[in-house]
């Protein structure tokens, strides 16, 4: 394997932090084993891996969340013992969440208040905040609480929150992963003048182009091993994904002869009430999807993606029946099972808990989504050859990896059940796929053989919406791409067309000029 | 004394039991943890304040062996959902279950046998203020004491560090365990504070209201108390209108059936509880804008190491 050196390391004694030979053990399975990392002031180090590849289990140690059961940590050349993070927080190590670790019903000042230490008072506290703030250039409304805010300005909280520490030592876990691309490039603004006033960053990646850009140094760990430490600007992204999959990942392809036909999904001027406060409205929603193509939706999350997926699979019903039309039948007052009848499937974000019931076996799991058709149940009797048939087919064409026939759900992998849920509704022969999130939290191997399996589903003439986050992965194998804003859906735009850029600002609410802004100002 | 003036006497002695309950129940709801045990609770800090008072001849004494009693039986909650993280709603209803059994077992002995009432504040002057007087300033300690435990409430709650870590803890525990905050130890006070409150809340009714103990007196005043904590949307304040609310249909409808109302008395009596329920109905399908309950509400928690 290439291994180029890393970024020469700034003269002077020793790394702002080493850990030697750390290792987390959880039970016989080894989360970290033997871990060595330098990382030094003035530095951004990117930590890369794929997903339980040991990169959260070794910040949350070096962040004193969790004791390392052997191996050691050094902090300015002495050795650090760790009992919790308002230990590591004396010692000027700060970290931002990946899942914030915000209060949505408190204010932004009291969860700032929350990740410092109480020592000053809460109306100087306030204060600073707002001096700080200014300073980085991250706005902030200290009196709003937080679920009145979107996702990137609770990120600013985080980040502002942790500069009130005034650290040395910042951690960023996959920062970028809910920001609109202009959001990033401003966040990386300010990391690159974080680091110009000399504090060193641990920067959680799996967006290599973003790694190359921001990081001088990049650690790769994979299955809780460290594979090597390099300099990515001198990397590819390739060699860079090589090195966190360890080979390569099988490529996806379009089949050649994809043809649109009839219009297999169309929603008509679709609106919906919230029906919690935390929800979206959706508004006058329209869309043609022909049989054969697949169209993306981009969004930053909680921009009404979710109440879109609940209104399409008939979680919610539409006012007017018309507003949903299936294959030619108005379906907006239909439940999810008559949806299901007309050749519709759905496969929704969450896996656990939504897309299958955790505690049930496979085979159950199937024919929660198959009973309506598919001969799995026989005068109300359940055929469990069928439904082990189901298992066993979805098995064999999607490569999942069990442990037995028919384990429970919550026992496969992310990536594997996801493959299961994707191959179960697949395997329906579906004319309408809406999936939402296909890939996330999936490893990259996993998700090639979902992406692929949605293009030959398209190309067997079905109709496919596939919601992400993730604009690569939409450019990949979408046709046409349109943004969620607001509950308020974009004109789509062609795949080849759809530039980051445009992309972005749609994603951040601004219209390209279209007439969509008499809309747009209501939200 | 005018039949007004009796009355809301009389609603003030009603309420007082609900609002101390409900008091410490919003405590420890606030910090995420529910705890349907407060009948329970009460009824045992009923049987146990009572004892005090008898063997002691000390109302005060009692009441402490009320509270301590009430946070007894709190700490049995506390050691089976937060040490071994068992769900919240069954253990609560098998507390209740446990604390009516256990309240008859050590109230036995003291069926039949009476006490002296708690002393009513008498300053001369004031408590003689015709109408007002004795409302406001002839009313018994415990009175003044559950409207001084919500001010204080509220005080730790909004104006204080401790309190918004409890509010954060009961908002969202990952997070707050996340920035180190113990959320195990800071679930554990709450729930005491509950069981201290509910526990005295029962204590007042043999020492203040009735001078004597009879097995199942508290009658569902502790599922009431919870009631009011959602009726109140998590709030203090709200917490004493709406014990107010229910003190006085409480005792209208024992005046409603003095005067003769052609109602059964079976129904009348079931009015508080009809209320209750009417109450949340009306509270869930008005709320829309803002969350209100404590998000992390009923979700056990399991730190990792």
């Amino acid at each position: 394997m290439l291994d180029s050196t890393p970024a020469e390391p700034p003269t002077g004694a020793a790394p702002l932090l080493r850990t030697v030979g750390l290792t987390k053990r959880y039970g016989s399975f080894l989360a970290n084993e033997a871990i060595d990392i330098d990382v030094w002031p003035t530095q951004i180090h990117a930590l890369l891996g794929e997903n339980g590849a040991g990169k959260s289990t070794l910040v949350k140690a070096i962040y004193g969340l969790i004791q390392p059961s052997e191996g050691e940590m050094h902090w300015q050349g002495e050795k650090m013992v760790l009992s919790g993070p308002s230990q590591a927080r004396s010692r000027g190590i700060g970290m931002v969440f990946q899942h914030f670790s915000l209060f949505d019903n408190l204010t932004v000042a009291e969860n700032v208040a929350l990740g410092l230490d109480g020592k000053e008072s809460f109306k100087d506290m306030s204060a600073r905040l707002e001096q700080v703030s200014r300073v980085y250039g991250l706005p902030l409304d200290p009196k709003r609480e937080v679920w009145q805010l979107s996702v990137g300005e609770r990120q600013r909280i985080e980040i502002v929150r942790t500069l009130m520490q005034n650290p040395k030592f910042l951690i960023l876990d996959e920062p970028t992963a809910v920001l609109t691309p202009q959001e990033a490039d401003q966040l990386f603004v300010v990391l690159n003048r974080l680091k110009a006033e000399g504090r060193a960053i641990l920067y959680i990646s799996h967006k290599l182009e973003e790694v190359k850009r921001l990081c001088d140094t990049a650690t790769i760990l994979r299955g809780g091993r460290k594979v090597s430490t390099c300099n990515p600007k001198a990397e590819t992204a390739a060699s860079l994904a090589r090195m966190m999959v360890g080979g390569e990942i099988k490529e996806v392809r379009a089949p050649a002869n994809r043809r649109t036909t009839i219009p297999r999904l169309v929603v008509n001027d679709l609106s919906l009430e919230p029906d919690d406060p935390h929800s979206v409205r959706l508004r006058n929603i329209s869309f043609e999807l022909k049989g054969g193509e697949i169209l993306g939706i981009a969004g930053v999350a909680g921009n009404g993606q979710d109440e879109l997926f609940a209104a399409l699979s008939g979680e919610r019903l539409a006012q007017d029946p018309s507003t949903i039309v299936i294959d030619g039948h108005a379906a907006g007052h239909l439940s999810i099972t008559q949806r299901r009848k007309l050749g519709a499937a759905f496969v929704p974000e969450e896996r656990l808990g939504h897309g299958t019931v955790p505690r049930m076996k496979l085979s159950e799991n199937a024919l929660l989504t198959g009973h309506a058709a598919s001969g799995m149940v026989l005068h109300g009797f359940v055929n469990t050859a069928v439904t082990l048939k189901t298992v066993d087919r979805a098995t064999e064409t999607f490569d999942v990896r069990k442990a037995k026939r028919d384990p429970e759900a919550a026992s496969l992998s992310g990536g594997n059940l996801q493959k299961f849920i994707v191959g179960r509704e697949i395997l329906r022969n579906p004319m309408v796929l809406v999936v939402s999130q296909p890939t996330w939290g999936v490893d990259a191997g996993a998700a090639a053989v979902i992406r692929q399996a949605l293009l030959d589903l398209a190309a067997g003439g079905a109709a496919l919406l596939v919601t992400s986050q993730d604009l690569d992965e939409l450019a990949e194998i979408t046709d046409r791409i349109a943004v969620m804003f607001h509950g308020h859906l974009s004109e789509p735009l062609p795949t080849a067309d759809a530039s980051r850029e445009k992309l972005g600002l749609l994603m951040g609410g601004s219209t390209l000029g279209q007439k969509e802004a008499a809309h747009a100002a209501g939200a | 004394m005018g039949l007004i003036e009796a009355i809301i006497l009389a609603v003030l002695a009603a309420s007082t039991p609900l609002l101390l309950a409900a008091t410490g129940e919003l405590v420890t709801e606030r910090s995420g943890v529910l705890n349907l045990g407060v009948e329970g609770m009460m009824i045992v800090g009923a049987a146990c304040g009572f004892g005090g008072a008898w063997l002691s001849g000390s109302v005060i004494i009692g009441a402490l062996c009320g509270i301590v009693a009430g946070v007894l039986m709190s700490l049995i909650f506390a050691l089976m959902t937060l040490g071994l993280a068992v769900n919240q709603v069954a253990t609560g209803l098998a507390l209740t279950i446990l604390g009516i059994g256990l309240s008859g077992l050590i109230g036995s002995r003291f069926v039949g046998e009476k006490i002296s009432l708690a002393p009513h504040l008498y300053i001369p002057g004031l408590t003689d203020i015709p109408l007002i007087g004795r409302i406001l300033f002839g009313e018994d300690a415990f009175v003044y004491l559950s409207l001084a435990l919500v001010a204080g409430v509220w005080f730790f709650l909004y104006k204080t560090r401790a309190g918004l870590i409890l509010r954060a803890a009961g908002d969202n525990h990952a997070s707050a365990h996340a920035l180190g905050y113990s959320v195990l130890r800071i679930r554990m006070f709450a729930v005491m504070f509950g069981g201290a409150c509910a526990g005295l809340a029962g204590a007042y009714l043999p020492l203040a209201y009735t001078p004597f103990f009879i097995p199942g007196m508290t009658a569902g005043r502790g599922w009431i108390a919870l009631a009011l904590v959602v009726f109140a949307s998590w709030l203090p304040g709200r917490l004493v209108i709406g014990a107010y609310l229910f003190g006085a249909v409480t005792i209208l409808q024992l005046h409603a059936q003095g005067w003769g109302v052609g109602i059964p008395s079976q129904l009348m009596s079931a009015l508080p509880y009809l209320a209750t329920v009417i109450v949340l109905v009306l509270i869930s399908r008005a709320r829309t804008g803002g969350s209100t309950a404590p998000a992390a509400l009923g979700t056990v928690f399991v730190p990792d190491r």
